[in-house]
This record gives C-alpha cells, structure tokens and sequence, in this order.
C-alpha cells in the first residue's frame, strides 16, 4: 500500500465509524418527538446489547477442543456469584480475571 | 469501509439508545457521541444519576475519563509493554467481566419478582441467544450484524407485549 492509498484508507474508517455513531441522533434531531417504536427500542436495545457483548467477548472460544471453555465457564459463574456477594464492578471483575488467569494455566 | 462500517454498526444501537438520555446537553452532546465507546455506553446507560445532579456534565465526565484511559492505557502500553516480564496472559479477560456485571445490573433493573422472570427479561434472553445463533452460523468475524439484525427483528415481534409489561412495572412503582 502507498501512502496515500493509506491516509485515504483511514480517512474512510474514520467516516465511517463517526457516520455509524452520529446517524440516529441526526435521522431522530432534538425538538422533534422520537417515534413511539424508537423510544421503544431505546428501552430494549440496551439489555439485548449487553447480552451481545458477552458472547462478542466469548465468540473465540473452543468448546469443542482444548480447555472446553471450562475456564471461561468458571470463571463467569465466579463473576455471576460475587455480584451478589458485592454488589459493585470491581469485586467481581477483578475476582474473576484473577481466578480465569489461574485457571488457564492449570487447566 | 464498509469493513469499519460493519465493525462500528453496534452503535446504531448505542444512539438509538441514548437519543432521551443526550438531549438538551447543547455542546457537550457533540462530544458524548464521538467518544461512545462500549464500555462508555454501557456506563452511562446503566447509571441512575441522582435528581440534584447535572446529567450533562457527569455523562461528560465518564465519557473523557474513558477516553484518557484508552488514551493513556495504550499509549503506556506501547511505549513500556516491552518492559512487562510477567506473564499477563488472560488478562483480557477483564473485559468480558465487566460486560457480565453490566449485564447483569440492567437484569436486576429489569425486575426481580420470580414469577415473572420470563417476559421481565425477554430482551436479555433475545440478545444472548440471538446472539448464539448468529455466532454459530456465521462464525466469530462476520456474526455481528446477523446478530443485530436478528435481535432488532425480535424485539419489534415483542413489542406488544413487552410493552405491556413494562406499562404494568411502572404502574406497580
């Protein structure tokens, strides 16, 4: 690749990427009323999206061979249990990577 | 481009979601939405700022305190990663973690009575296990927008009665 063919390349990823972040807010402007079926969707997208963005983070892992996936099995259970110890992000985000980090490499 | 396209479409989603939350911020909303990131997104959706707080500012906040850490995170990374002896294989897992216990904050959101955990959560269950099926199909680098696709197509098939559910919950508060 030249370098031109380069800056054109990250001119266009970066149009893109800012095209995809600002187009709802530009189709559905302020003042106007949001349409009842996207102020619905505005209520739901956001829990089927996080559901997405776990299995986004899991979609690289072999359940068929190798480890099985059992640590990241494990290791989600144990982040699933202390939230309800402790209700809060750190504790089970921090316990569960140390305890996934441990189990790679034992497993 | 339409490679990034493809990798960027989730946040359609993302500006879909905030158009309530980002209205009447003047200036500052031009820089929420350039700075929306997944984690950014997924904080300031969840967070129930309290009534004699400015929403604006803190939204602003979260926003750029996460883009320093990017900033910062992978400027230090590439300058000092070749310092780093220790094994810190695995660590990435961090981020799984943490979309596991915003997931399960808007799960708890959703409702917390038994007998209704079904139709509470339908759009948990849609994103997980419609995700699922697009990953199998399509497999780990094309199953986004599969994925998007089949989850906008279930949550309007939902929609009746999801909304009727979510009329009684507020209705019962």
């Amino acid at each position: 690749m030249t370098i031109s063919q380069m800056i054109i390349t990250i001119i266009l990823v970066i149009a893109a990427t800012v095209l995809t972040r600002f187009l709802p807010y530009i189709i559905f402007r302020e003042g106007k009323e949001i349409p009842g079926t996207v102020q619905y969707l505005g209520k739901v997208l956001a829990p089927a999206v996080f559901g997405l963005l776990i299995i986004y983070c899991l979609r690289n892992v072999n359940f068929a061979a190798g480890n099985h996936g059992v640590p990241e099995i494990i290791s989600i259970a144990a982040v699933i249990a202390l939230y309800q110890i402790k209700h809060d992000m750190l504790v089970p985000m921090a316990g569960g990577t140390v305890l996934y980090m441990i189990l790679i490499r034992i497993m | 481009m339409a490679t990034a396209f493809m990798v960027g479409a989730r946040h359609l989603f993302y500006g879909i979601s905030m158009l309530s939350k980002y209205r009447n911020m003047g200036w500052k909303k031009f820089y929420l939405i350039y700075t929306t990131s997944d984690e950014t997104f997924s904080v300031n959706y969840s967070m129930d700022v309290p009534e004699n707080i400015d929403r604006g500012w803190t939204y602003f906040w979260v926003s750029f305190l996460d883009q320093m850490y990017w900033v910062a995170g992978a400027a230090i990374g590439a300058v000092f990663g070749s310092f780093i002896t220790i094994d810190l294989d695995g660590l990435d897992f961090v981020m799984t973690a943490m979309f596991i216990v915003i997931f399960l904050g808007q799960w708890e959101k959703d409702g917390k009575r038994l007998k209704a955990v079904l139709i509470d959560h339908v759009p948990e269950f849609i994103g997980i296990f419609g995700s699922i099926a697009a990953l199998m199909v399509f497999g780990p680098d094309r199953f986004i927008i599969p994925a998007m696709v089949i989850i906008l197509v279930l949550l309007l098939a939902f929609r009746k009665p999801l909304e009727k559910n979510m009329n009684k919950k507020e209705s019962a508060t």
